[in-house]
């Protein structure tokens, strides 16, 4: 049996991993909910936006435009957003898995990394090709918008044929859904569908009120300049603004994951604790015993 | 005569910029500086940098709106723009450096200067300044 003095000694470790664990927990909670407040308030953007992109994709008939036409063969970018930091349980290592488990071929992808953690983890795999994981601490709107100039850069020069982000997406405080969309070719179909399913999701698992965006859908609608123009900006501006907001969302997921890991962690050392304590309080009580019989022994011998 | 009021809403990804009534909005677009006031027929325009105005019952208020997008109703004119600031959120030293340094990048244009961003940066830098200045 461990001697008295170990178990102290291995309880106390313990004791200040959880205060460790404890105080991580809360720093994720506070951050978290700034995180999730922001997340909300670029909502009110993101929907309007995709209002308006909806508007106009049902305004023009035969569409063709070069962010929406297929091409074949060539690199995929792939941005894959994640943390800088560990101790988040799997969340890391959920986004590093989309990629490396999926369909894509090694060699024909370009990595975006933001976060260091899903960086080190791809580099020696893949083709790393920027690194913006300054970002991720504090992610505004300018850093989306030079990462997104950066990939339709890549994007109109031919380097690449297909642009993805890979995310965590941010259904509720426990729920975190790693995932990967497609940016471009820009399929308004797709980005339709999946806009409704998150609207549903986050209605189902949140009974708060959401911001409903007002309707936008107007019979004679002008554009100036004409339509064809418009979303040689328009699309740009709205994959912007899902960089963003999958970083506004990762940053969230990430903090929701780090307090689930660290409370489950602070509940773990209150077991071990428990247990140690039992051992120490049985060792304590045996070797009273023992110095007992021994002094009776002693005591016995002596008359 | 005081015009009819209508809604006008400013958004930006970071924040609701502005929400409330006006009486007329003027701004920059992509085809040149348009004025709109209630009942303006439907419309989606592209933002050119520059001013915005917004004329309220308190007043003007001024602001440099950078790019993005509006979206005009009849009742309501809805701005999406990426990059909005109000006029006291502007460091004036730091717009005239601005504008210095892109004035010079344009002037200097050497081969690998990326001319498009560099006037941008003008635009935008000059935008902050007129802000301010009134």
């Amino acid at each position: 049996m461990a001697s008295m003095r170990d178990i102290k000694r291995r309880r106390q470790s313990i004791q200040s991993t959880q205060q460790i664990a404890k105080a991580m927990k809360l720093v994720a909670t506070v951050k978290l909910q700034r995180a999730r407040q922001r997340v909300e308030r670029s909502q009110l953007y993101f929907q309007s936006l995709h209002a308006t992109i909806t508007s106009i994709f049902e305004k023009m008939e035969d569409i063709e435009h070069k962010y929406m036409s297929p091409r074949e063969d060539g690199k995929k970018a792939v941005i894959v957003i994640s943390s800088n930091r560990g101790l988040a349980g799997g969340y890391n290592s959920n986004v590093v898995r989309l990629i490396t488990r999926g369909v894509m071929k090694k060699d024909s992808l370009d990595i975006y990394a933001v976060g260091k953690k899903g960086r080190d983890a791809l580099k020696n795999l893949y083709n790393l090709k920027q690194d913006y994981s300054g970002c991720i601490e504090d992610p505004t709107y300018a850093d989306a918008m030079c990462i997104s100039k950066d990939v339709l850069d890549a994007y109109r020069d031919g380097e690449v044929s297909e642009i993805h982000i890979a995310y965590t997406a941010f259904i509720n405080t426990i729920v975190h859904e790693p995932m990967t969309v497609k940016l471009l070719p820009f399929d308004s179909e797709e980005h339709r569908e999946r806009m409704e399913l998150s609207k549903r999701r986050r209605k189902e698992a949140d009974t708060k009120e959401e911001v409903i965006p007002e309707e936008f859908d107007c019979p004679s609608m002008n554009f100036e300049p004409e339509a064809q123009q418009a979303l040689d900006i328009l699309i740009p501006n709205y994959i912007t603004c899902l960089i963003y907001s999958g970083m506004l969302e990762a940053v969230a997921s990430e903090n929701g994951a780090r307090m689930t890991a660290m409370d489950s962690a602070a509940n773990n050392a209150e077991d071990m604790i428990e247990d140690l304590s039992l051992l120490y309080n049985r060792a304590r009580q045996a070797s009273i015993t023992q110095e007992l019989t021994e002094i009776i022994g002693g005591a016995n011998a002596i008359s | 005569m005081a015009e009819k009021p209508f809604k006008v809403k400013i958004v930006s990804p970071e924040r609701l910029f502005f929400q409330g009534d006006a009486e007329k909005v003027e701004f920059n677009t992509t085809e040149g500086e348009i004025g709109i006031y209630a009942r303006h027929i439907p419309m989606t325009v592209l933002i050119a940098p520059g001013l915005l105005t917004l004329y309220t019952e308190e007043g003007e208020k001024k602001a440099a709106l950078h790019s993005g997008f509006a979206e005009i109703l009849p009742s309501t004119v809805t701005v999406l723009a990426e990059v909005v600031e109000w006029a006291d959120e502007i460091d004036a030293d730091r717009a005239q450096a601005a504008v210095e340094r892109a004035r010079e990048r344009i002037r200097k244009a050497a081969e690998e200067t990326d001319l498009d961003r560099a006037e941008i940066a003008l635009h935008r830098a000059l935008a902050r300044l007129k802000t301010i200045k009134k």
